[in-house]
């Protein structure tokens, strides 16, 4: 009888802690279209996997009246449970508890569970939901921050890290997401902002709202600090478990492969690139012509829209394709599409996930702004992430690939393992415009007719250079192939690089021009 | 792609690529080269002392106006030999980056 009454102890002590902050709170949090932090992992999680750890765990400040306060759980729930039947850790803040904010023994508990995924090298999953440090904690709080950010950054390239921010993630709190590969947020309910608006407003004067200073649709399309947008807490969860699907576990890993599928036909591959190098299209359109069952799951949607980066399965496995996209500023390099493009191809050569590049571009964007805003440092970024990359590599040049772009965008010259071009290719130093303006300047300058001369002197340079074939004629590309072959030659390509082995030169680490 | 949409044209090396143009692409502020004899405030702040007065000679590296920023008192120093010739600011004034605070001559 007595085992009974103490697991009846135990049961209500639970249900007691499971409450949180308390029904008032509670009704808060659902006030602003939130769900509280165990509903969310239990809508993130296979129904009935979750397992929690530290239920119990308390704080232990004594400053300012804290010792007569009691805080459930400390404010945040960890623990393990499984997405598609594959474990993963857990931790999510709650805010129904002291605004979720962060003390030490709250920063023990998310450092518990990250220790746990690094040991057990299983994808960690954090949802960030707080009002920042504990103040009654002083430097207690700060430690624990550093603590947090310290094992983002050993973990990083080892397990997946991934940040959900569903609620306010301010200050220092925000190097957390920004320290993982992955971070979701969720339209109206994300914040993220390293000084709020009544700091802002106080120390210079400028009035802005939470919204427009660190919302989800800011982060999304003007900072680049994160990758998926969704719009409702639902939409985000999809998100997560969809890219949960096109990752390994850890860097040990392959992504586990999924049944084959075709490309849907609706995507003729043939019709989607017009001849004119000119003329825009859209670049996601030839992916899906590529891709089984033509999903590509796009990442970072509505930043540096220049360049199109994300994960497609071919034959079942998963590819990262990263494509100039010439619907949106002409698919340039720019300092933004740079760092976009070398973060994501680190991230896919980090997790043996191999590359497809497609490239259409006019070269790297000019212009003050981008010479003061750094693109030398930032270009430079493509460069490294691509010659240091060792998983296959494999590129597609459809129309023009035009000087340091050229370059850039995984040529031989960066040690891809196979360069195909299309016959509408046009691999040269710049486009026939330009380049005849420079060459033929003299001929051009002294001729009776100026503008008949340079047409005729562009279309000469377009006879000789815009095509393939003196690229192909240099081994630098190593087929010249149809459109509609292209899945085929890419299939294959993957298949013999299956094994694919490379022996860099050892080092402590490069130092990518970040 | 919406082929009735109007789209844009972008001019690299010479050859006009038909585009979308980025909302950052078309806000850009053309380059205009700085001018010492404007200063303007480098940081958000408040205009704490004003150390020069109208039709002051000053000289390269004289102390012109103390700015309220960010905890710090920041010391505007004049980047040329010259006179004072307007201060469009007022002591207690808050100023946004980039705000004239005075033209010299």
């Amino acid at each position: 009888m007595a085992i009974n009454k103490k697991i009846k102890e135990l049961q209500e002590k639970r249900e007691k802690i499971l409450l949180g902050g308390g029904e008032q709170a509670i009704e808060k949090q659902k006030a602003l279209g939130k769900r509280t932090a165990r509903e969310r992992i239990m809508a993130l999680l296979d129904e009935g996997s979750f397992n929690e750890y530290d239920l119990f765990v308390e704080h232990d400040a004594r400053d300012f009246d804290m010792d007569k306060k009691s805080l459930p759980s400390d404010g945040v729930i960890i623990g393990s449970g499984t997405i598609y039947g594959a474990a993963v850790a857990v931790f999510a803040q709650d805010f129904t508890v002291a605004g979720g904010s962060l003390g030490l023994m709250h920063s023990r508990k998310i450092t518990k569970i990250m220790d746990h995924a690094l040991k057990m090298r299983m994808p960690l999953i954090g949802i960030n939901d707080s009002g920042g440090a504990r103040i009654q904690e002083g430097v207690n709080s700060l430690a624990g921050y550093g603590e947090i950010f310290f094992r983002n950054t050993i973990s990083s390239g080892v397990i997946p890290q991934i940040s959900v921010i569903l609620g306010p993630c301010a200050g220092g709190a925000v190097y957390s997401p920004a320290l993982t590969d992955f971070v979701f947020v969720v339209d109206n309910i994300s914040k993220m902002f390293i000084t709020g608006p009544e700091v802002i407003k106080t120390v210079l004067g400028e009035e802005i709202s939470m919204e427009e200073l660190g919302g989800a649709r800011v982060h999304s399309e003007i900072t680049g600090n994160a990758h998926f947008f969704a719009t409702s807490e639902d939409e985000c969860f999809d998100q997560i478990k969809k890219l949960i699907t096109f990752i390994p576990w850890n860097n040990s890993q392959k992504a586990k492969a999924l049944d084959p599928g075709e490309p849907k036909p609706e995507y003729n591959i043939n019709k989607i690139v017009p001849d004119d190098p000119t003329l825009p299209y859209d670049v996601k359109d030839v992916i899906r012509a590529l891709v089984d069952n033509s999903d590509f799951f796009e990442i970072m949607e509505h930043y540096a829209k220049n360049i199109v980066i994300g994960f497609g399965r071919m034959g079942g496995r998963t590819i990262g394709f990263v494509a100039n996209q010439p619907l949106e500023m002409a698919g340039v390099l720019d300092v933004d599409s740079s760092d976009k493009a070398a973060r994501f191809i680190r991230y896919c050569d980090a997790f043996n996930i191999p590359l497809i590049t497609l490239v259409d571009l006019p070269g790297y964007m000019p212009g003050v702004d981008q010479e003061y805003a750094g693109v030398i440092r930032h270009g430079a970024k493509v460069l490294y992430a691509y010659s240091e990359a060792t998983v296959p590599k494999l590129t597609v040049i459809l129309r023009k690939a035009y000087g340091g772009g050229y370059i850039a965008m995984s040529s031989r010259h960066l040690r891809a393992d196979f360069v195909f071009a299309w016959p509408t290719a046009e691999i040269a130093v710049m486009g026939p415009e330009g380049a005849a303006n420079i060459i033929f300047r003299k001929e051009i300058m002294s001729s009776d007719d100026p503008d008949g001369t340079r047409l005729q002197k562009i279309n000469e340079y377009k006879e000789k250079f815009a095509n393939p074939y003196v690229a192909a004629s240099r081994g630098y590309v190593d087929a010249v192939i149809e459109p509609s072959e292209t899945r085929k030659f890419l299939m294959h390509s993957l298949a013999v690089s299956e094994n694919k082995l490379i022996q860099m030169p050892e080092k402590k680490h490069g130092l990518p021009p970040f | 792609m919406n082929q009735i949409e109007k789209m844009d044209f972008l001019n690299i090396d010479d050859t006009l690529y038909k585009t979308r143009l980025s909302m950052q692409f078309k806000n850009r502020k053309p380059f205009k080269a700085g001018n010492p004899s404007f200063v303007l405030s480098f940081i958000p702040g408040t205009v704490l002392d004003i150390l020069v007065k109208p039709d002051q000679v000053v000289k390269k590296g004289d102390d012109l106006m103390i700015l309220d920023a960010m905890k710090m008192q920041n010391l505007l120093k004049c980047k040329m030999d010259g006179k004072v010739k307007n201060i469009p600011v007022k002591k207690g004034d808050k100023v946004s980056k980039g705000t004239f605070l005075m033209e010299l001559e």
